[in-house]
């Protein structure tokens, strides 16, 4: 290891000047010459049967290309995705339409605003048929969503993992017969856990510019995994992996939503090869609510059985999570995201069972969070209002449930998965001395003697990110539809030029977590280079090894590791050359400094000097190959387990039922830090989406299907003006199944926030006898939720 | 988004804009653009010609008139907000210049525009209502003005005619003992977005008793209202905190109350009664 380390350190974000004055390259900047741009004709209805489309005032209208409509798809089948339960999307429709917003036609014009005008003059005859939207409805299968399907669930998930049904029945009789107990109490809540729109500040997009004098595709799309677009687009077209080439330079944000591969991706693909010119698409704002994939969507009840004096004895979920109309690259996966965690950091037994339904509405799938946040929420509310039915203080209650620290390398939790290390005590404790714990609840105490509504809430939680192939192999999960060889191993490849400057070539890339700084500090730390000379190399499936993409807080733990490793075998041949040029012992040369050194002299050599080297065999060490660059991939044995705690003040306005967070703190541990101010920056972010959840967003359908919420002025997004200052700080608990030690943390601030807010709001109304409201607790809910209560 | 084709014109002269509005009338007026634009990217408004009024010279200033205060049709939310003038003489306006929208679209969006609009959750009406502002409308045959409380018709409808443009609202100073406020809860809470409900009033204090009062509220109905009923209940009371509850149960009298994503009728109601007691506490105690 170099003798500087600037793992660690704080650096400033090096893209952030390029991307915050213009000068980043999205897809949506790339023009080619000749693009035709593409529209949908999409349905209005949530359930209709398409009596007929007629294409042929589009066609004659000036400046248009063509129109297809379902038969000229159908050849190519529907979309693929990775656990393809259920009906899996056609990628245009002139059957039976089954959400708003589904693809009828696609019309091709000269510009975007012809190609708008075009699809507006596309006739289509529906005749409209009633819609399920209830999730309870849906489960109960009065209407089916899918004739052809014998009901509207597509697999129902139970745990501990691996029960059988004799094992969970004799785990619900032990939780049965605790509630009996003379000295239990026994609390139960049904909560909704709403949908919500992912809404990247850049939305979807894709170019594709099929090269017939070549057979082969350049694909530029705004996704946050190339790979498996790449490995889609060769399957649909019958072509090799090595004729697709995917390029997603700059993403502006995905949260998952652009984890899936789309039916607009494979038809801007089709259009462009049919027609043999460049083919654009861009999904405007008010499209986007209906055509790209939504998240969360449960309502499922939490019970909670423990005795008076604070052991819980038993957790049990049961509920139904809203899969959508189609299933997409996960769909149906997630929810079993949140039964990996369905026990959270505790060890109490916990029964879990989630129905996933399918619905007349868009498709649900990844999501920041994923299954996990939902998972979270609905334990720490229920914990929470255990802690009060019993009287006692809601940390000590989460204290004496933890998985205790000495059980951790070995620890397996109550879900039945080998969790890597963990320390939640002192994580909890952290929390409580940076909040000042005790004197937050006097001051509450003091504002509410003044009649002021003032709540304090906490909430711990575990995520489980970063993964690895093992455990996800062993559960099934695989990219095999995608043409990708194994689920989620990490790669990197590392080459230093002639000139001593260094690639770092990665096929996961940032949607805004900042991997041209992140990257360059692992490599720069490893080589003792300046960041400064390291470039990164991201989203282009030409220049990168194959990797799996963006998602799951993996990027780090997994693609990171991959890179370190690299770095390694690029630093041990450094070594040697350094010790050639030197005459010194390989063993004596450390890094540093922009170049080698032998350990305490002042003999030193550049890596420019090594590089020139490196390049000209006549000058290596006998029997060494020219060149310098290394390749690694790894594969990780285990998942990570980040955790903490997040602490909210709020004032609630009863005469309103206005919400103000006054106070926000967060206490997380992802392991060793490489980045502190990325750290950072990823936890308000996700903080700013779990505090959404809480208070402003709703993807609120109608009973007809109709998403009411489907413009930015309805679907309200937080934003800085209305969020606190957050005081964050961090426990460190290194991971031991990646040389970095690094957990995940793009997700964990979302699956720790929301329900935060929730147990301060409901802490500030306490003595107004409210025990839950429902998200997003806009003024209209609370205020609501006070006038129950006092009748 | 894309919007329909249409033309755009932006004329140097007053004369000329208005000159188009005769020769075609199905044209929309652009100032900030923050309305008129979302709604033809939705395509929910497809107008043939846009007259973009905005390199029209003498339209941006707030002017001191004596009595009044002239806010012409090319200022800023962002301006009306700053202007120490207005946070002066016509508070109520000012706080609902700084609570519209975000900074963008106040640097961008106008006053006039925004009256012009009509909408029923905006901030503009409902002070121009309590301020009792008069709308100066021009149009190729001449200038009209229009009292506030007759310029509010329906749902993002005004009573200017399509040739006419909005080139100037105009509020009368606050005189010895007057004062006036707005106060809202937004649709993200606080004072943040659209008004779930809110209220604005304008009072006027002589001799320990209420002498003037005209308050309007915002976000219940199909357009922003006058509350005659609250300020009747209000002139010639003693302006306390009784007297201005017991007068803001009055706040929807009259009014069509309508329910939306952000508030049932109940609830709109009952915010409308505490907002408008807020406001009229505000504007009281600002008016000493």
């Amino acid at each position: 290891m170099s003798s500087t380390s600037v793992l660690g350190g704080v650096v400033r974000r090096r893209e952030d000047p390029a991307l915050i004055r213009g000068g980043g390259l999205y897809t949506d900047d790339v023009k080619l010459a000749g693009t035709a741009h593409a529209a949908f004709v999409r349905s209005p209805y949530a359930h209709a049967r398409v009596v007929s489309v007629d294409t042929s005032a589009a066609e004659a209208m000036e400046g248009v290309a063509a129109v297809y409509t379902a038969a000229d798809v159908e050849h190519l089948g529907p979309l693929i995705a990775q656990a393809p339960v259920g009906a899996l999307r056609p990628l245009l429709n002139n059957g039976t339409v089954k959400h708003v917003g589904e693809a009828v036609a696609m019309v091709m014009a000269e510009d975007p605003y012809l190609a708008r005008d075009a699809a507006d003059a596309v006739e289509v005859d529906y005749d409209p048929l009633p819609a399920v939207v209830d999730l309870k409805e849906s489960l109960g299968g009065a209407m089916k969503v899918h004739d052809d399907m014998d009901s509207n669930t597509l697999v129902t998930w139970a745990g501990p993992f691996g029960a059988d049904e004799d094992a969970l029945a004799e785990l619900r009789a032990g939780i049965d017969a605790a509630k009996s107990r003379d000295d239990t109490v026994v609390v139960s809540q049904e909560m909704i856990n709403q949908r919500l729109i992912p809404v990247p500040i850049e939305p979807r997009s894709v170019l594709a510019d099929y090269q017939a004098g070549y057979g082969r595709f350049d694909i530029y799309s705004s996704t946050q995994i190339p790979s498996a677009l790449a490995g889609a687009i060769g399957r649909y077209f019958g072509m090799a992996l090595n004729q697709v080439t995917v390029k997603a330079m700059e993403v502006g944000g995905g949260f998952g939503c652009k984890l899936n591969v789309y039916n607009d991706e494979v038809l801007t693909a089709y259009a462009s090869k049919q027609l043999g010119r460049p083919v654009k698409w861009t999904e405007t704002r008010r499209e986007a609510a209906n055509s790209t994939i939504q998240g969360r969507g449960w309502v499922a009840t939490a019970t909670m059985t423990g005795t008076n004096d604070g052991e819980i004895l038993g957790f049990e979920l049961e509920g139904i999570a809203d899969m959508g109309a189609y299933s997409q690259n996960f769909t149906v996966a997630i929810p079993f995201l949140g039964l990996f965690v369905g026990s959270g950091q505790y060890r109490f037994p916990t029964y879990w069972k989630m129905d996933c339904v399918t619905t007349h509405t868009m498709t649900t799938d990844a999501y920041r969070g994923a299954g996990r946040p939902e998972a979270a929420y609905y334990l720490e509310r229920i914990i929470d209002m255990y802690s009060r039915e019993i009287g006692m203080d809601p940390t000590e209650v989460r204290r004496r449930n933890y998985i205790p620290a000495s059980d951790f390398p070995a620890a397996v939790s109550p879900m039945g998965f080998a969790m890597d290390t963990g320390d939640y005590e002192a994580n909890l404790d952290a929390a409580l001395e940076s909040a000042g714990w005790s004197g937050l609840l006097a001051e509450r105490d003091a504002a509410r003697a003044e009649g002021r509504c003032v709540g304090v809430g906490i909430a711990t939680y575990v995520e489980v990110c970063g993964f690895g192939p093992a455990p996800l192999v062993d559960l099934g999960f695989s990219w095999a539809e995608y043409q990708m060889p194994s689920a989620f191993n990490g790669s990197g490849l590392v080459r230093i030029h002639p000139d001593g400057s260094a690639t770092v070539s990665i096929g996961t890339g940032p949607s805004g977590q900042g991997h041209q700084t992140t990257w360059a500090q692992i490599v720069g730390d490893g080589l003792g280079m300046d960041v400064e000379r390291i470039r990164v190399i991201h989203g282009d499936t030409e220049e990168a090894p194959p990797s799996i993409g963006s998602f799951g807080s993996r990027s780090a733990a997994v693609d990171g590791s991959a890179c370190y490793e690299a770095t390694r075998k690029v630093q041990a041949k450094a070594a040697r050359i350094a010790a050639h040029l030197l005459e010194a012992s390989e063993e004596d040369i450390e890094f540093g400094d922009g170049g080698a050194r032998v350990a305490g002299t002042d003999s030193s050599v550049s890596w420019e000097e090594i590089a020139k080297t490196a390049y000209q065999p006549h000058l290596l060490p006998e029997g060494m190959e020219g060149g310098l660059e290394a390749h690694a991939i790894f594969s990780p044995g285990n998942a990570t387990w980040p955790f903490g705690t997040h602490i909210a003040v709020v004032e609630v306005d009863p005469d309103t039922g206005n919400v103000q967070i006054l106070r926000y703190i967060g206490m997380d541990d992802c392991g060793n830090v490489i980045s502190p101010m990325i750290v950072d920056g990823q936890i308000h972010g996700g903080i700013a989406q779990g505090i959404g959840q809480a208070l402003f967003e709703d993807a609120v359908y109608d009973g007809d299907g109709n998403l009411l919420a489907g413009s930015l002025m309805d679907y309200i997004l937080p934003t800085a003006a209305d969020l606190p200052f957050f005081e964050l700080d961090r426990t460190v608990t290194p991971t031991d199944i990646n040389p970095l030690g690094v957990k995940g943390i793009g997700e964990a601030g979302t699956i720790g926030a929301a329900q935060t807010v929730v147990n301060a709001v409901v802490d500030a109304l306490e003595s107004l006898g409210v025990t839950h409201i429902d998200m997003p607790l806009r003024p209209r809910r609370v205020w609501q939720a006070i006038q129950d209560a006092r009748t | 988004m894309y919007p329909r084709q249409f033309e755009y014109v932006a004329p140097s002269g007053l004369d000329e804009a208005l000159a188009l509005l005769d020769d075609n009338p199905g044209a929309k007026v652009l100032a900030g653009g923050m309305s008129l634009l979302p709604l033809m990217k939705m395509r929910l408004l497809s107008p043939e010609l846009v007259v973009d009024i905005g390199r029209i010279g003498g339209l941006g200033d707030i002017t001191d008139n004596g009595d009044t205060i002239s806010i012409g049709a090319l200022v800023r939310h962002a301006e009306v907000a700053s202007s120490s003038l207005i946070q002066a003489q016509g508070a109520a306006l000012a706080a609902a210049a700084s609570w519209t929208g975000d900074r963008q679209v106040r640097n961008r969006g106008t006053c006039c525009g925004s009256m012009a609009h009509a909408d029923v959750a905006a901030d503009q009406p409902v002070a121009a209502l309590a301020l009792g502002a008069t709308m100066v409308a021009a149009s190729s045959s001449g200038v009209r003005e229009i009292a506030a409380a007759d310029f509010f018709v329906d749902v993002m409808t005004s009573a200017l005619a399509p040739n006419e443009i909005l080139t100037e609202v105009r509020i009368p100073k606050a005189g010895a003992g007057a004062g006036s406020a707005y106060d809202k809860l937004g649709r993200r809470g606080g004072h943040s977005d659209y008004a779930v409900a809110g209220a604005a009033a304008s009072v006027t204090r002589s001799n320990g008793s209420v002498s003037a009062a005209s308050v309007a509220v915002t976000g219940v109905g199909v357009r922003p209202v006058l509350a005659g009923a609250v300020a009747e209940a209000l002139v010639g009371s003693d302006g306390s905190d009784a007297a201005v509850e017991a007068a803001a149960a009055h706040a929807v009298a009259g009014v069509e109350v309508l329910e939306d994503l952000y508030g049932s009728v109940e609830y709109k109601i009952h915010l409308a009664k505490v907002f408008t007691a807020r406001a009229v506490k505000a504007a009281l105690a600002a008016a000493g």
